[in-house]
């Protein structure tokens, strides 16, 4: 067939029926907006791109950037306020996680399953506040940056106590810093138990030292490794093996005080043992470092953050996640500059980056293949369901390879099509895609009578009964015509033909499984 | 580009064609696998396995004293190591392989490894993946390569258990990734014909995603079926095993049920034990002996396919010579490969013993590479696969056989 594109769209928006087509074919949709929605949100929900389109981009991203400004979403505010571990400190969400017990005897079998519903408890809202912000913010900038930079100091949630503490480590150690400053979130991860437990560097101690017993007997280089890799100067950054002994040796006793003691009036349990530390005069990456406890740290992270070479391998990240898998060089060149000139101001640096020429390079829209996650999110929030009900998401993002929380290695998840893009990914996604577009994904089931009286926080995170939610919610399956004015009707003639001569019931899952739509 | 051929060499490429075709047709013509297919399973443990915890030089004095917390102790004693051939010993968690070993089918290669000194995890795992150590910018992974020079083309020739591809087997030629767990076997709704038919419209262009998506429909049908069937024979037999052994049983049965399978990879992470390694008993001890029910599992569900079948298992490096204070090991040099097979010379420790001494230690901590891994890879697929020289030279270009082992 031969038939011009704007033939098509009219015939497409006609096919579909309910919109009037001299409305919806008269304003093909400005690519400049669609491309500033999807690179710095997780895809356009109905009616944004109508509001970005009348607001202005300059104004879209000026707004992004300054998430404070924007009003939050009241349904998502009260969603999380249900959220009761949300706010937990780490100290507090140890202990409680910790089976009763008294005097010596060893604490009974419901103790024990009880201890482990907690835990298990405060990982599921962890993971629920992170995807209902995700799919819900308006504030979607900082939810694109928070998982950037989760990724980036990533910790396993599956490894000893920080299937209790990744959530408090996003919230305490990453959330407040995404746009702010590099050397003040490096300093936070630095400091939080879930990173210092992940990296073992609680145990890390100067041999022989006074503090030097037990489990803390001597150097462990895993952080000290990991923090120049992969925080800061990157694998080529130039460091050696005996850098990394240096930095693990500054690192001595910086770590956290025993659990069951008494914390700091900020309930942090942040401690350095000047007992365990390794006091001697040091020469780290060729600056001499005086030994003098604690403070030496604080001097090797102001080096590493200050490092013209870590200013690049941030703006290489931050380039690839923005714009390209393999971004060009003279973008990575600007974003380093403004890096260094800003002090590592993060906001500065996107500030520069979303008025690149790189970035508007129409040769870059609509060419990142999303990750699961974001692929999960934006069919989540095209269809513009109200999400009660996280559990089909995290499920997806396990059977495609990206459950939250559960990267095992430190490096994160990518963000590159080479990651993402497998045969057996294709089948799931379009089959999410079949499934959401359906209806029959119970994202919106609201789930009530659930509560166990004695456990009133377990109300919104209770295991999901499929039955139940079936019971409760009627099947809506999603409006194709509603659907291509959420995305623009920004397809191809290729995937508009071959919507317009599928069963109406699939449309929407076309549209959703679309070549357009599983790139942004 | 270019990758997956086979699609456009075929001629099934368009929606049209894959629909009338249909399962059977699609079986049918595919390659014409012979019963004696030579296999490759390669096992990857992510994180840097401690090797000198795995096959102990126990007659090393200098082992004992690196390790005064995490040493195995010396056969007969309690939680000893289990004697291999007088100088190196089995960690207890792996008894379940030491038939193997009697039986001549198991084999290790010590003070192995990449030549390259990385000790980031991240580079060392991509070198030996690409197969070019210290080199970045290889776009694929040998296995792939490897694919590309073995006949009979197909879509699940090389079989993944994970829900991505690794840099192994990433590169030109396509391949089947088989989900892990439970529900890897569900149904989905891409598996109805209506919806099917649909999607087939949708991607029937000749770019990345529709190739792709191709080839995810295909290798569904073709593993489907192999799939459904295996888990009507399962509910006759034992429970499945739980984790990596569930994964390997499955895997090895899919490669007895379809000889189109000819290269499998499995990876199993956990090992980077800085902290608590433990000795006999512990951390490692319980990987490894989930590790160890795994790989019976793959031999035992190979059944009469194992005469075929070479297996290997490596990883990116070894870890210090030297416990940490932490009872654990730091990010080290050369370590231990393990292969099996039914053709594998075994029951033998190959490779040359650099020693443990603090001078002939790698930059003074570390076990000393004696053997290039790609000497032990390339020896499997030249004796085993029957690659010759010029073959070989693409799957691990610029490089020279150092070490010829007699392991098959």
């Amino acid at each position: 067939m031969n038939i011009k594109p704007k033939f098509f769209i009219l015939s497409l928006f006609i096919l579909l029926g309910g919109v009037n087509p001299s409305h919806a074919a008269s304003k093909p949709v400005d690519p400049k907006v669609l491309h500033v929605i999807n690179r710095l949100s997780f895809g356009p929900t109905p009616g944004e791109l109508q509001r970005v389109e009348s607001i202005g981009v300059e104004r879209y991203i000026q707004e992004q950037l300054s998430p404070e400004s924007i009003p939050e979403s009241p349904t998502l505010t009260d969603q999380l306020s249900q959220l009761q571990t949300l706010n937990l400190n780490p100290v507090t969400l140890y202990r409680e996680s910790q089976p009763i017990h008294l005097g010596n005897q060893k604490p009974t079998p419901e103790a024990m399953k009880a201890a482990r519903e907690r835990a298990h408890l405060i990982m599921q809202q962890a993971v629920q506040a992170r995807l209902l912000r995700a799919a819900e913010s308006h504030r979607q900038l900082q939810e694109m940056m928070v998982e950037f930079w989760y990724n980036h100091f990533n910790v396993y949630a599956n490894k000893g106590p920080d299937r209790f503490w990744v959530g408090s480590y996003e919230q305490e150690a990453i959330r407040p810093y995404v746009l702010g400053r590099f050397r003040d979130l490096l300093e936070a991860t630095a400091r939080h138990p879930a990173m210092m437990y992940y990296l073992d560097n609680w145990q890390n101690t100067a041999p022989g030292s006074p503090g030097a017993h037990g489990r803390y007997q001597g150097l462990n280089e895993n952080y000290a490794r990991e923090l120049m890799e992969l925080h800061t100067l990157g694998v080529d950054g130039g460091y050696t093996q005996q850098d990394v002994i240096t930095l693990a040796r500054i690192l001595t006793g910086w770590g956290y005080r025993p659990l069951n003691q008494p914390t700091g009036e900020d309930g942090s349990p942040f401690y350095f043992d000047p007992k365990r530390h390794d006091f001697s005069d040091k020469v780290f990456l060729g600056h001499t470092i005086k030994g003098s406890g604690a403070s030496e740290v604080e001097q090797a992270l102001d080096i590493l953050a200050r490092s013209p070479v870590t200013a690049h391998h941030i703006s290489y990240q931050l380039a690839q996640y923005f714009v390209s898998d393999h971004p060009p060089d003279s973008l990575v060149k600007l974003l380093q500059k403004r890096f260094i000139a800003s002090d590592g101001n993060i906001r500065e640096v996107l500030k520069t980056l979303f008025h690149s020429q790189e970035f508007w390079d129409s040769a870059n829209f609509n060419s990142k293949f999303k990750t699961p996650y974001q692929y999960v999110i934006s069919v989540v929030r095209a269809t513009g369901m109200p999400v009660n009900n996280t559990s089909p998401m995290s499920s997806m993002l396990q059977q495609l390879g990206m459950p939250l929380y559960s990267c095992l290695t430190p490096d994160g998840y990518k963000n590159t099509e080479d990651a993402w893009l497998n045969p057996d990914a294709m089948t799931r996604r379009l089959s999410f895609a079949t499934a959401v577009a359906s209806g029959r994904v119970p994202l919106s089931a609201v789930l009530k009578n659930q509560t166990k009286t004695d456990l009133p926080v377990m109300r919104s995170a209770m295991p999901v009964n499929q039955n139940q939610i079936r019971q409760q919610s009627r099947i809506q399956p999603v409006d194709a015509s509603q659907l291509a004015m959420t995305l623009g009707n920004s397809f191809s003639n290729q995937t508009q033909s071959a919507i317009a001569s599928s069963p109406p019931q699939l449309r929407a899952a076309l549209m959703l499984g679309s070549p357009e739509f599983m790139r942004h | 580009m270019h990758r997956r051929d086979f699609l456009l060499k075929g001629g099934i490429f368009t929606a049209s064609a894959l629909t009338a075709i249909g399962t059977h047709a699609y079986v049918a013509r595919s390659a014409n696998p012979r019963d004696d297919q030579k296999r490759l399973v390669v096992i990857f443990l992510r994180g840097a396995v401690d090797g000198l915890n795995i096959v102990v030089p126990y007659a090393e004095n200098a082992y004992y004293q690196a390790r005064p917390k995490i040493a195995i102790p010396q056969p007969g004693h309690q939680g000893g190591v289990l004697d291999l051939d007088g100088r190196f010993g089995l960690h207890p968690a792996l008894a379940p392989l030491i038939p193997l070993w009697e039986q001549g089918t198991l084999a290790f290669v010590h003070a192995a490894g990449s030549p390259d000194p990385t000790r980031s995890h991240f580079d060392a795992q991509y070198y030996m993946e690409s197969g070019t150590p210290g080199v970045k910018n290889t776009t694929d992974g040998w296995m792939n390569r490897l694919l590309s020079i073995l006949a009979g083309r197909t879509p699940i020739q090389a079989v993944t258990v994970g829900e991505t591809t690794p840099r192994i087997l990433s590169g030109k030629i396509s391949i089947a990734n088989l989900a892990s767990g439970r529900n890897a076997d569900k149904p989905l709704p891409l598996d109805r014909p209506q919806v099917a038919e649909a999607f087939d419209k949708l991607y029937s262009g000749k770019d990345v995603l529709s190739t792709t998506y191709y080839e995810g429909r295909m290798a569904r049908q073709a593993l489907k079926s192999d799939l459904d069937e295996e888990a009507k024979m399962a509910n006759n037999g034992a429970p499945l095993p739980y984790g990596f052994a569930r994964d390997a049983q499955r895997l090895a049965k899919l490669m007895v049920k379809d000889p189109r399978i000819q290269l499998g990879f499995m990876d199993l992470g956990g090992w980077d034990t800085h902290v608590n390694q433990g000795g006999s008993t512990g951390q490692l001890a319980r990987n490894l002996q989930q590790l160890g029910n795994g790989l019976v599992s793959l031999v035992q569900g190979l059944g009469s396919v194992y005469q075929n079948t070479a297996v290997v298992v490596m990883s990116e490096f070894g870890r210090t010579v030297n416990e940490n204070g932490n009872g654990g090991t730091d990010h080290g040099h050369g370590n231990v490969m393990w292969i099996l097979g039914s053709k594998v010379r075994g029951g033998k420790i190959y490779g040359e013993w650099p020693g443990l001494s603090a001078n002939q230690l790698y930059q003074n901590r570390d076990l000393a590479i004696t053997t290039d891994f790609r000497d032990v890879i390339a020896t499997l697929l030249e004796r085993h696969i029957n690659l010759d020289a010029a073959k070989l030279n693409r799957i691990f270009p610029d490089y020279q056989l150092k070490n010829n082992l007699a392991l098959i």
